[in-house]
């Protein structure tokens, strides 16, 4: 899925972003390149999900810049997805909810049901196709959100701690269906402050402290000897959090 | 008896047609305002929360206007028909639906805006989404609306002319029955507007906590 014709790297330069006064991102350059599975790691409040949200295009940079390989918007759009921390389902079927997203991406109306029905499968929801998304359990909810990204066959996925509201046995399924979409080729980019979690899932890691890239660095690296003493104090448990 | 049928069949069908006119009308209206973002917005959202309290005899003297012989809609010959009062009470309704209607999705956008922009879905097309899934709360604005509709005499009573087996309806005749001096008449009349009120309310609210608790 990602290649020569792909929307990636992306590129970040001197990215800032503000709010009430104060540098939620504060100038973050860097280069997400296609295949590891990208964590970006920090405490709460150092400004994962806004970076996330910068990437995606649901947020303006105040200053700065953030550069997609590849033509158009539109097509820059469609190459990505995002599952949130909280997924937000609509009032009607498991099902219909992925369908209303394929409509969105203009897949035509044919193929819509086989794909995702395909995508349901693939998580492990495949039974409660017909069932209001709204009455899963919150960890059926999180993964009928992945199958929904899933069905859009993105170049990349946005993952917001995508586990942070679920129990240990929630959040193991969602883990199992986010090393198949990497499997799939899919580039995964996760925020996350669970440290165990980042080094199952992760190939690298971004390290994020008061709205600046401190450190990145492979997972292996990494945990084995942070460079910075932010990275050294999170690794350890000593950083607070705020 | 079957003359008091009739009102209340009047009644209820005018009332009925102007909220759902009102209701065609204001939920895409409410909803195009509360994700809309262009000049003069706030100016717009306080005119139509201020028109909520719009005073029927008002409207009804503005509807007469357009309706009446020497008005610019006077060729119709809708002036003291049926058809004068659903225009009169659509007016009338209508500011409460699409003012009630702008609050409930606005409400809804804050937690649905970031996954919908995600998916791709901008303007009328999320405003539309955010109407469908928010529908069993809109139950209640529907129903602030229809009460409204059902309760009001100003505006029936002047584009109606409350005539006898043609625009008489529930409210006119209390008011005619009141003046008359037939206190009874005029009270069992009211008790049964308000029984009507109440069944329409309950069984709204019956359906829509059904629908509530299948769809979550």
């Amino acid at each position: 899925m990602s290649g020569a014709h792909g929307i990636l790297p992306l590129t970040l330069r001197e990215v800032r972003y503000m709010a009430g006064g104060r540098n939620i991102i504060d100038g973050i350059s860097s280069e997400i390149a296609a295949g590891p599975t990208t964590i970006i790691l920090g405490a709460n409040g150092a400004g994962k999900s806004v970076l996330m949200r910068l990437m995606h295009g649901l947020l303006r940079p105040t200053s700065g810049e953030i550069a997609w390989h590849g033509q158009g918007a539109e097509r820059v759009r469609r190459a990505q997805a995002m599952v949130f921390q909280r997924p937000v389902m609509l009032r009607r079927s498991a099902l219909a909810n992925i369908l209303y997203a394929l409509e969105l991406a203009r897949v035509p109306a044919a193929g819509r049901e086989a794909q995702a029905m395909d995508a349901l499968r693939e998580v492990g929801l495949a039974e409660v196709a017909q069932r209001p998304a709204r009455v899963l359990s919150g960890g059926e909810q999180q993964r009928l959100a992945l199958a929904r990204a899933w069905a859009l066959h993105p170049e990349v996925l946005f993952l917001d701690e995508p586990t942070a509201n679920l129990d240990p046995g929630a959040t193991r399924e969602i883990e199992n269906v986010i090393k198949a979409f990497d499997a799939s080729g899919t580039k995964i980019v996760m925020s996350t402050h669970n440290l165990g979690q980042a080094r199952r899932l992760g190939d690298e890691v971004l390290f994020i402290h008061q709205g600046r890239l401190v450190e990145r660095a492979s997972v292996d690296a990494f945990f084995r000897q942070p460079t910075s003493t932010e990275a050294a104090a999170f690794v350890k448990g000593e950083l607070p959090w705020v | 008896m079957s003359e008091l049928g009739g009102i209340v069949a009047l009644s209820l069908a005018v009332s009925l047609s102007a909220v759902l006119l009102a209701t065609l009308l204001g939920l895409p209206l409410g909803a195009a305002i509360a994700v809309g973002r262009f000049p003069g917005r706030r100016a717009l959202i306080v005119l139509l929360n201020a028109l909520m309290g719009l005073p029927p005899v008002v409207v009804g003297l503005l509807v007469y206007l357009l309706l009446s012989r020497a008005g610019p809609l006077g060729e119709l010959g809708l002036l003291f028909t049926p058809p004068a009062m659903v225009i009169a009470q659509t007016f009338l309704v209508l500011p409460i639906i699409a003012a009630l209607c702008r609050q409930s999705v606005e409400d809804a956008w804050v937690e649905y805006e970031e996954q919908l922009r995600s998916l791709g879905a901008h303007g009328l097309r999320a405003a539309l989404t955010l109407v469908w899934d928010i529908r069993f709360s809109l139950v209640t604005t529907v129903l602030a609306g229809l009460g409204r509709a059902l309760a009001e005499v100003g505006a029936v009573i002047i584009v109606g002319g409350n005539i006898d087996g043609v625009t008489r309806v529930m409210t006119t005749t209390i008011a005619l029955e009141t003046s008359k001096g037939d206190l009874p008449l005029a009270l069992s009349l009211g008790f049964v507007l308000i029984a009507l009120v109440i069944a329409l309310n309950a069984a709204a609210h019956l359906i829509k906590e059904a629908a509530q608790r299948r769809y979550g």
